[in-house]
């Protein structure tokens, strides 16, 4: 568990990383290391470099029109608990809450967690069903990337290279909307074997609108749009439910020594209902 | 003075440990001391065609690399022994670096030393070895197949030994027309022990004395010098010390002499200079010797009654690439003698084949052989009482031994010693509120959705290793008898020196409370010495729930020694005789005149002063015991799980766990509680979570804790605990072991509460680690059948 030889420098502003990031040659961005550290220590990662950011201000949650603005160094645990996320983006706030245990929400952040794309992270399946977009900003300017496009294969997104990623919008969510994120945890690792984050906006007894994703289940975020098209308009029936979650596929599904590919699809079926069922609930017109 | 014994006194060990001052192997530093990195085997089998360490050398701050051909031109014998022999066991050579070939992925090859642990590790990448590799054995019963890559030359088939125990002719007898037949393969899966603090091994060698110093993270600090000074290093003990610090956890895993030690100690010899080397968790996953990994067809024969009328099982106990210290003894001996369980069973046979594989050797983990053998022996009787359409509990009672049957001798080679069985399952049934749970689950079965389960487990256990005389007979060449020397100091105090030693189990706590209670003095005058060969006589370690039925049943002796020879003093002082004279708060008198008597201090004083002794009276006060129990200790009791399935996805979700444990007297209820509920998460673990797998080629699929699951505390219950109290007839304490009572128990009972879950479809068995997968496909496939049908 001792990492190769590595240079260390902190950060002193975005500019300053910025610079750092384009003027190094095999370099990583660090936050709270919760992500990157593990594999330094297993040796699967040998950066020559690291930079720190973690200091840098682009910490908390703020309102920008319809959206709610969180920067990409805010913790896991500050996102749990966020009153702004929790009463205008609780689906986000829930699935921080499940990530890793205290100590890894206390360090890890957002940024850190989406750079990193772990298919058995929790937030990346929210972020896709929330229709949450990325920004992003290198030397040369600034550019933004739906949360979908921005998961690009296992452990590989769009992000380039002299790329930082400072925030994530992520819109309010709209009257009549409930939520829910429900992760079967895998019993070693703490990640999800499925997670599925749900939620769908309520009008006239009907769903007016929904989204629904899966981590866990493929490389990056799996959404079934033909379950998503029999939930909206539907009357949210259990049956209809069901219905829908039959619908769900994959191609490609993980599997590893606990869970094997068929048995995540089944999962992702079962939690599908269920989490669409609870967001139901706590959806008030 | 108040009762010391039986009381939850706290831990005199924690303060220190809980304020982070427990020093630990790798706390300790030493001038001069360099780094050793071992370079591993990536390959479970491969021919090694040559080392190049010439650019590790050249890496900076590099002290020296060394491969097996350094051993063998240094001319140390360079031999990592087995310690506990079997008749005809196989017993080819293991080299404490690899000669030619590799056996698992983890063998030792080569090791770099350096000033720093992490200029060592950069250096040890460096190092250049060229592996042929060659195709793997990996399951216990597929390698004894024909064809199957060979582990040693010296075992044709990889077959180790070939054991049997038991009357084979009277058990074929008893299943040639059984009223039922209930049979079973079970796999009882591997497992990685996993103590807190991975190995350290910091060894110093003086070149000017030819001494060596060797503190090490050791359950049993005499047994590794021996091992190390017959067969690795070539030093004669009296040059060699070895030191157990702080040891943080072990359950087995420290009682082993391995490889990585006497490298280390090699490393010091060479460069006359301290070398400590560090296992980082990946290396203890790949070296620490693993647990269980048992392949068995186990039969059971019952007339119409229900009543038992013969057992037979069949096992293939995977030993791993080479005999580990106990490795022979743990499906054997600790198995095979088990298997009576709690019943009268007039007719078993077990037959154990021991089998090499291109795997991490398997030895001693909590428990030990014993979480095998109930494994067995409770499927069986779960699987029976289903299958006779007979309660579960009525089932055991009616085949229990009967309270007036002890000492009871089974048909496996051990006389029970004592034992009332019905007592202990009669409060789990109240406790668990039986009648009511069996009345929900009736509910539930007719209304579907999530279902509840019931497990019962009526365990025994053989503890407190080990009477010489009966391993012997089993031809075992050793026995486990234990030390205690106490020391009584001028002023009164107590010094004890054990030959047990401790990795966090609270020995020192629960020693004094012995000594105060047997001596009368306080607690904190007594002081506790343990783990180091320099300063204490020849004692076998900690393991096998012995500390405190041998380690103790020690000390006990070595106390009334001191009373006697007190008594001696006192008769002297007060010019009485000593059978006259009693010892009674504190105090020496003459019976019957209490106010004729001289104080403890006065009496421990005067052995040091002793100017005017009689001829027959030594000076001092110091006894010394070498205490051989009779028999084991036999702790049993019954525990029932409570789960909960949710047969969409199959999740099981422990609901309650009751456990009514008999370990006959009780020293420190506070941590005897404590040893049950670490028993308890492991045995639960075990039962769900825990597996260690390798693939077809041999390499740990598990290898981290990313992908072996230990039980965290949120995934537990509050354990729900009481007590019967069978005093052990045999040692001076009436006490038993308790430390793996709860690993013993619980995989079973949390394993037949899933299949009581799963009854209503037909399921009989499913290997553990009961993950949701398993289950789910477990029910999925019974459900088709059931529609095919």
């Amino acid at each position: 568990m001792y990492p190769a030889p590595f240079d260390y420098v902190r950060a002193t502003s975005l500019d300053d990383a910025l610079r750092l990031l384009d003027e190094s040659s095999d370099a990583k961005l660090i936050a709270g290391g919760h992500s990157l550290l593990p594999m330094m220590k297993l040796r699967l990662a040998q950066p020559a470099k690291l930079i720190d950011i973690g200091q840098l201000p682009l910490r908390g949650v703020a309102f920008t029109g319809d959206a709610v603005r969180i920067g990409a160094l805010t913790t896991h645990a500050e996102l749990a608990s966020s009153r702004e996320l929790l009463q205008h983006c609780p689906l986000v706030a829930e699935a921080a809450s499940v990530i890793g245990d205290p100590q890894v929400r206390n360090r890890g952040t957002l940024g850190g967690n989406i750079a990193h794309a772990d298919p058995g992270s929790d937030l990346p399946a929210a972020l896709v069903a929330l229709g949450a977009t990325i920004r992003l900003r290198a030397r040369k300017g600034e550019r933004t990337v739906a949360a979908k496009d921005f998961f690009v294969d296992l452990l590989t997104t769009d992000l380039q290279p002299g790329e930082v990623i400072t925030a994530v919008d992520v819109p309010k969510a709209a009257a009549g909307t409930g939520s829910a994120y429900l992760k079967f945890e895998h019993p070693a690792s703490g990640y999800a074997v499925v997670g599925a984050a749900a939620w769908v906006r309520v009008s006239g007894g009907k769903c007016a609108a929904a989204g629904l994703a899966f981590n866990g289940v493929t490389a990056t975020p799996l959404v079934s749009e033909a379950a998503l098209a029999q939930i909206i308009g539907s009357d949210l029936s259990d049956a209809t439910l069901a219905e829908a979650a039959a619908k769900i596929e994959a191609v490609d599904p993980l599997g590893d020594v606990y869970a094997s590919g068929d048995y995540r699809v089944h999962l992702a079926r079962v939690y599908a209902q269920r989490a669409v069922a609870k967001a139901r609930e706590r959806a008030v017109e | 003075m108040a009762k010391v014994l039986g009381t939850s006194i706290k831990r005199r060990e924690d303060p220190a440990l809980v304020t982070g001052r427990g020093k630990y192997t790798d706390d300790i530093k030493l001038e001069r001391m360099a780094h050793a990195a071992i370079v591993r085997s990536p390959y479970a089998h491969a021919k090694i065609r040559g080392i190049d360490t010439t650019a590790a050398l050249a890496a900076p701050g590099v002290l020296a690399a060394y491969t097996a051909a350094d051993v063998a031109k240094a001319g140390l014998p360079g031999m990592i022994p087995v310690g506990w022999l079997l008749p005809d066991l196989k017993t080819p050579a293991h080299p404490m670096l690899a000669i030619d070939t590799v056996r698992h992925v983890g063998d030792a090859v080569a090791v770099v030393v350096a000033e720093n642990r992490y200029l060592a590790r950069d250096a040890a990448d460096l190092v250049a070895v060229d592996y042929d590799p060659l195709g793997a054995a990996v399951d216990p019963k597929g390698a004894t197949a024909a064809g199957a890559p060979q582990v040693h030359p010296e075992a044709p088939g990889n077959i180790a030994f070939d054991w049997e125990l038991g009357d084979r002719a009277k058990t074929d007898a008893a299943f040639a027309k059984p009223a039922h037949h209930v049979v079973v393969d079970l796999r009882n899966n591997r497992l990685i022990p996993h103590a807190i603090e991975p190995r350290s091994a910091l060894a110093s060698f003086d070149s000017s004395k030819g001494e060596l110093t060797l503190t090490l993270t050791t359950q049993n600090p005499h047994v590794h010098r021996l091992l190390m000074c017959l067969a690795s290093i070539g030093l004669p003990e009296t040059k060699v010390r070895v030191i157990a610090p702080e040891v943080g956890g072990g359950f087995g895993s420290k009682i082993h002499h391995y490889a990585d030690e006497a490298i280390t100690s090699f490393c010091s010899m060479q460069l006359d200079r301290p070398v400590k080397w560090t296992a980082t968790r990946t290396e203890t996953n790949a070296t620490d010797a693993h647990g269980r990994d048992h392949v068995s067809k186990a039969e059971l024969a019952l007339d119409a009654a229900g009543r038992i009328l013969g057992l037979r099982v069949h096992t293939y106990a995977n030993l791993g690439a080479y005999l580990s210290t106990f490795g022979p003894s743990v499906p054997t001996y600790l198995y095979g003698t088990l298997l009576s369980g709690q019943y009268a069973i007039p007719a078993i046979h077990c037959q154990v084949l021991g089998v090499f594989t291109h795997t991490t050797p398997v030895d001693a983990v909590r428990g030990a052989g014993r979480p095998e053998a109930t494994y067995v022996v409770e499927r069986l009787l779960h699987l029976a009482a289903d299958q006779l359409g007979i309660d579960q509990a009525e089932l055991r009672r009616r085949n229990f031994i009967p309270p007036d049957a002890f000492p009871f001798q089974t048909e496996v080679a051990l006389q029970y010693d004592s034992g009332n069985y019905e007592p202990a399952l009669d409060r789990a049934l109240e406790m668990v509120g039986y009648q009511a749970l069996r009345a929900d689950q009736a509910k539930r079965r007719s209304s579907g959705g999530k279902q509840i389960g019931l497990g019962l487990s009526s365990y025994i256990e053989a503890c407190g290793l080990a009477p010489s005389k009966v391993v012997g007979s089993l031809g075992a060449q050793a026995g486990l008898w234990e030390s205690a020397d106490v020391r009584v100091q001028p002023t009164g105090g107590v010094t004890v020196y054990t030959g047990s030693s401790p990795h966090g189990q609270g020995h020192e706590t629960t020693f004094s409370q012995i000594v105060a209670d047997k001596l009368g003095v306080p607690m904190d005058q007594v002081q506790i010495i343990h783990g180091d060969t320099g300063q204490v006589q020849f004692g076998m370690g900690t393991y096998g729930s012995r500390s405190a039925a041998v380690g103790g049943s020690a000390i006990a002796r070595s106390a009334d020694k001191i009373i006697e020879k007190g008594k001696r003093i006192a008769a002297h002082l007060l010019e009485a005789a000593a059978e006259d004279i009693e010892l009674a708060d504190g105090k020496f008198s003459v019976k019957g005149s209490p106010d004729k008597g001289v104080g403890w201090g006065d009496v421990a004083l005067q052995a040091y002063l002793a100017h005017n002794f009689p001829e027959d009276l030594e000076p001092g006060l110091q006894a010394v015991t070498f205490y051989d129990p009779a028999n084991f200790t036999y702790p049993f009791g019954t525990h029932i799980a409570v789960v909960e399935i949710d047969p969409e996805i199959g999740q099981v979700k422990l609901l309650r766990y009751v456990a009514v444990d008999d370990v006959g007297n009780v020293i420190n209820p506070m941590i005897v509680d404590g040893q049950i509920h670490g028993g308890l998460a492991q045995g639960i673990g075990q039962a769900l979570w825990e597996n260690a797998v390798y693939d077809e080629t041999g390499q740990l699929v598990t290898a981290s804790l990313m992908d072996y699951a230990l039980p965290r505390a949120h995934n537990l219950v509050a354990f729900e605990l009481d007590r019967t109290v069978t005093p052990c007839p045999h040692n001076p304490l009436g006490v038993k072991g308790v430390g793996e009572a709860g690993a013993i128990a619980s995989p079973v009972a949390v394993v037949n509460a899933v299949m009581d879950a799963l009854s209503p479809w037909g399921i009989r068995h499913v290997d553990m680690p009961l993950s949701a997968e398993k289950v789910w496909r477990a029910i999925r496939e019974a459900e088709a059948k059931r529609a095919a049908a």
